[in-house]
C-alpha cells in the first residue's frame, strides 16, 4: 500500500555566508552532510522540515534532500546532493578545503555553525 | 567611453544605501527571505549552490582599466580571487557573504559599475557586439545606442516587471557577432536603399527550454526612432505576455501564440502613440551619449616591425592567426584575449589577469576592454607595432593561448559546480574536451568551431547555437549530455538538431572526438568547415559516427 520512503535529511544555504548546512538531530545547523539527522519517517521529515525552514533568520531555502545511511552518518544520494557536500569541482574551494577531512566524514567532529 | 551624468551617480548611490539598508533588515530579521528575495535580484544577487553569486552588469560589454582593476580588488578582498566573464558580458563572483554585498556594491558605484537589473523581470544588461567601435565590418559603433538603451530601460517604471526577463542586443555590423537572432529584441544596422543607417528590427528570438530564432518586425527602422519602436515592443509585451506560466511568459511564446502578422500589426499601432511622446529628447540625449563614444586618437606609426616579428616568430605568428581581427585602421588590431587556456575554466579571470590586461589596456590599447558574449576579453585598439609586446606581456600572465574561434575556444555556463539551476556540470566537460585536443594536436587543424555547453534547459550556455551544442541533463539521476550539431549564432542563425540518446559524463568526450574524426574525414578540404561541411553532408555521417553504422543505440 505505502510505498518504501527514502530516508531524507533537512539541507539549506546558512543565510550570511550563503554555504550549505544540515539540520542536526539535536537541532544545530552543521555544516557537515554525515553528521544530519538521518529522518526515516515522512510523517517525522515533515516535522523537522517545518522546525528547520521556521529557523528563516539563520537559514534560507530549506528542503529535504534524499540520504542513505553510512559507516560515518548519513551520505547525499543524488549528484546534486553529493556536490553540496564538497564545493566546485574545478578549484579546490568551498567545503572540500574549507572542511579538510571533516567533509569526507573521516573524521567527526562536532562543529557547530 | 560613456562617464556617469550626476543623475546616473545618484541613482546608483541611492539603489546602495537603499539595498545596504535592505541586506541589514535582512540580517536583523525584520525581512523575510520570500520578502527579501525580489529585492537582491534586482540588485543581481543570487543564492546558488555553495554561496550567493553577484552578477555585476558589463553595459555592452565595455571597461576601462580602472573597472577592471577595481573587479580584480572586489575579487581579492571579498571573493576567491577571481572572477566569471558570462555569455551576457556580465562578471559574476561566485562566492561574496551576504554581509559584505554593501561594500562591493559600493566599491562597483566608485567605478560607475552596478548589479541593477541583472536579474528580474525587467530589462536586463543591454549586449553589443564586442568589437564594437573596432571591427573592419562596421556601418556605425553600435554602443551610443545601446547606452541610450539602458538609460531609457534601466528603473523604467513600466519595465520593472515584465512577464519574464527581457534581452535585447545590439551590433553595428552587417555580421552579427552579438547573436541578435537569439535575444528578445535583436538590432542589427544595415543601410537602406538610399544608404541611410537603419536597424533591423527582430523580435522574439530566445534559446532555453523553446529556442526560437527571432523574426524580422522591421527591414530598417531609422535610427531616430529606436527608442519609441523599442518602448513600443515592449508595451505590446508588457500586456500580452503569459504571466500564468512561467514557461510560456518571454516574448518568444507571445510571438507564437499571437501570430508574427498581428504583433507586427500592434507593435506598428503603438509606435504610432509611442513615437510623439518622445519629442526629440531621446535625440539630444543620443547626441551627447555619442561624444562619449568618440574614437580614440589612433596613432600613425609604422607596422614593419610587426610583419617582421610575424615572419620571423612561429609562436607569435600563430596566436595572430587566431586572436587578432581585423581593425578599421588598418594600422590596428583588435586583439581577443583567450582567457581559455586548455583545461581552464572557461570565462574565468584571475584578479592578477585582470590586472594585466587592465596595464596592457592602459599601455596599449587606448583605454579599452570589451567582455565578449564568448568569454573573452577583447582589446579592440592595438596599434600592430606594439602586437609583439603585448603578446609577450599576456603569455607570461598565462593568457597568451592561440585558440580564438578553435575547437578549445569552448563556451560553458557554470554548470552544477555553481548554478543552483544546473542539472548537470558543464565546466569539467569543457575543461576535458579542451585538454583531449590539445592532447591530440588537432584543433589547428580542425580550424574553425564553436563548441557551446549549458548544464540545464536554461542554455546559458548558448548551446542551441553552438556548431557542436552540449546539454548535460539529469537522467534518472545520473548526469547524461546531449549533443545538438549545425548551430549557429550568427547572420546567418540556426538552431542546432538534436543526434540522439544523450552520452554519460565519461562518454561525453569520445562522443566529440568521434565527431570531429568524422568531419577531418569527409570534409572536402581543410577549408571546408565543420559548419560549412555539416550543411553540406547533413546528419547523416555525424550520426553514425556517433552511434555506429547502423544508428541505433540504447539511450545511456
Amino acid at each position: 500500500m505505502s510505498r518504501q520512503f527514502t530516508p531524507k535529511v533537512v539541507t539549506a544555504n546558512d543565510l550570511r555566508e550563503g554555504d550549505v548546512v544540515y539540520l542536526t538531530a539535536d537541532d544545530r545547523w552543521s555544516r557537515l552532510h554525515h553528521e544530519a539527522e538521518l529522518i526515516e519517517d515522512e510523517a517525522h521529515a515533515q516535522i523537522r522540515l517545518l522546525f528547520g525552514a521556521a529557523q528563516r533568520n539563520i537559514i534560507v531555502g530549506a528542503y529535504l534532500a534524499d540520504a542513505k545511511a553510512g559507516p560515518n552518518g548519513p551520505e547525499p544520494v543524488h549528484f546534486r546532493e553529493a556536490f553540496r557536500t564538497r564545493g566546485p569541482s574545478n578549484y579546490p574551494h568551498g567545503k572540500q578545503v574549507d572542511l579538510g577531512k571533516q567533509a569526507d566524514g573521516k573524521q567527526v567532529d562536532l562543529t557547530n555553525v | 567611453m560613456y562617464s556617469y551624468s550626476d543623475f546616473d551617480e545618484s541613482f546608483v548611490r541611492a539603489r546602495v544605501a537603499q539595498f545596504s539598508d535592505q541586506v541589514g533588515r535582512r540580517l536583523d530579521g525584520s525581512l523575510t527571505e520570500d520578502e527579501f528575495r525580489p529585492l537582491r535580484l534586482m540588485n543581481g544577487l543570487y543564492l546558488q549552490l555553495h554561496a550567493y553569486m553577484l552578477r555585476v552588469a558589463i553595459p555592452y560589454g565595455t571597461l576601462n582599466p580602472r573597472q577592471m582593476r577595481q573587479l580584480a580588488l572586489i575579487a581579492d578582498t571579498w571573493d576567491k580571487g577571481y572572477g566569471h566573464f558570462t555569455t551576457r558580458q556580465n562578471i559574476q563572483f561566485n562566492w561574496p557573504k551576504l554581509p559584505d554585498v554593501p561594500a562591493i556594491l559600493s566599491a562597483l558605484a566608485d567605478v560607475e559599475m552596478h548589479a541593477i537589473q541583472t536579474s528580474g523581470n525587467t530589462v536586463r544588461n543591454v549586449t553589443a557586439d564586442h568589437f564594437a567601435g573596432a571591427a573592419a565590418d562596421e556601418i556605425e559603433d553600435p554602443r551610443p545606442y545601446a547606452e541610450l538603451l539602458r538609460q531609457w530601460s534601466t528603473d523604467h517604471p513600466e519595465f520593472q516587471f515584465l512577464p519574464r526577463k527581457f534581452k535585447i542586443a545590439v551590433t553595428g555590423s552587417p555580421n552579427d557577432r552579438a547573436v541578435t537572432k537569439a535575444h528578445d529584441i535583436g538590432l542589427r544596422m544595415t543601410r537602406n536603399d538610399a544608404g541611410e543607417p537603419g536597424f533591423e528590427v527582430m523580435v522574439g528570438g530566445g534559446l532555453g527550454r523553446t529556442p526560437m530564432i527571432a523574426f524580422t518586425v522591421r527591414d530598417s527602422l531609422p535610427v531616430a526612432d529606436l527608442l519609441p519602436y523599442v518602448e513600443a515592443v515592449l508595451s505590446v509585451y508588457n500586456v500580452l505576455g503569459r504571466r500564468d506560466n512561467k514557461y510560456k511568459a518571454r516574448i518568444k511564446i507571445t510571438v507564437h501564440e499571437t501570430g508574427r502578422d498581428e504583433i507586427s500589426r500592434m507593435i506598428e499601432e503603438r509606435f504610432l502613440e509611442t513615437r510623439p511622446q518622445f519629442g526629440g529628447a531621446d535625440q539630444a540625449l543620443l547626441d551627447d551619449i555619442r561624444a562619449a563614444f568618440a574614437p580614440p586618437a589612433f596613432r600613425n606609426a609604422p607596422t614593419d616591425g610587426y610583419d617582421a616579428f610575424y615572419k620571423s616568430d612561429p609562436i607569435f605568428r600563430a596566436w595572430a592567426d587566431t586572436n587578432l581581427a581585423q581593425h578599421r585602421n588598418a594600422q590596428y588590431a583588435i586583439v581577443t584575449i583567450s582567457v581559455k587556456a586548455h583545461g581552464a575554466t572557461p570565462g574565468d579571470a584571475t584578479s592578477a589577469q585582470m590586472r594585466v590586461m587592465a596595464d596592457l589596456a592602459e599601455k596599449y590599447g587606448h583605454n579599452d576592454l570589451r567582455i565578449s558574449h564568448e568569454q573573452n576579453v577583447i582589446l579592440p585598439h592595438v596599434h600592430k607595432s606594439d602586437l609583439p609586446a603585448v603578446h609577450a606581456a599576456l603569455s607570461q600572465a598565462g593568457l597568451g593561448t592561440a585558440n580564438v574561434g578553435l575547437l578549445s575556444d569552448i563556451i560553458a555556463c557554470p554548470g552544477m559546480d555553481y548554478c543552483a539551476l544546473a542539472t548537470a556540470r558543464s565546466i569539467p566537460v569543457a575543461q576535458e574536451i579542451a585538454l583531449r585536443f590539445e592532447e591530440l594536436r588537432l584543433e589547428h587543424d580542425v580550424g574553425p568551431l564553436k563548441i557551446k555547453i549549458s548544464g540545464c534547459i536554461n542554455a546559458c550556455g548558448h548551446h542551441h547555437v553552438g556548431h557542436i551544442g552540449i546539454l548535460g541533463l539529469d537522467r534518472a539521476g545520473v548526469e547524461n549530455y546531449q549533443i545538438t550539431l549545425g548551430g549557429d549564432g550568427t547572420e546567418t542563425a540556426a538552431i542546432g538538431e538534436k543526434t540522439g540518446p544523450g552520452f554519460a559524463y565519461d562518454e561525453i568526450v569520445p562522443a566529440i572526438e568521434r565527431i570531429i574524426r568524422a568531419y577531418l574525414e569527409i570534409r572536402e578540404n581543410p577549408a571546408e568547415t565543420f559548419l560549412q561541411t555539416y550543411r553540406r553532408t547533413g546528419f547523416a555521417p555525424f550520426k553514425s559516427a556517433l552511434y555506429g553504422a547502423e544508428g541505433g543505440r540504447d539511450a545511456a
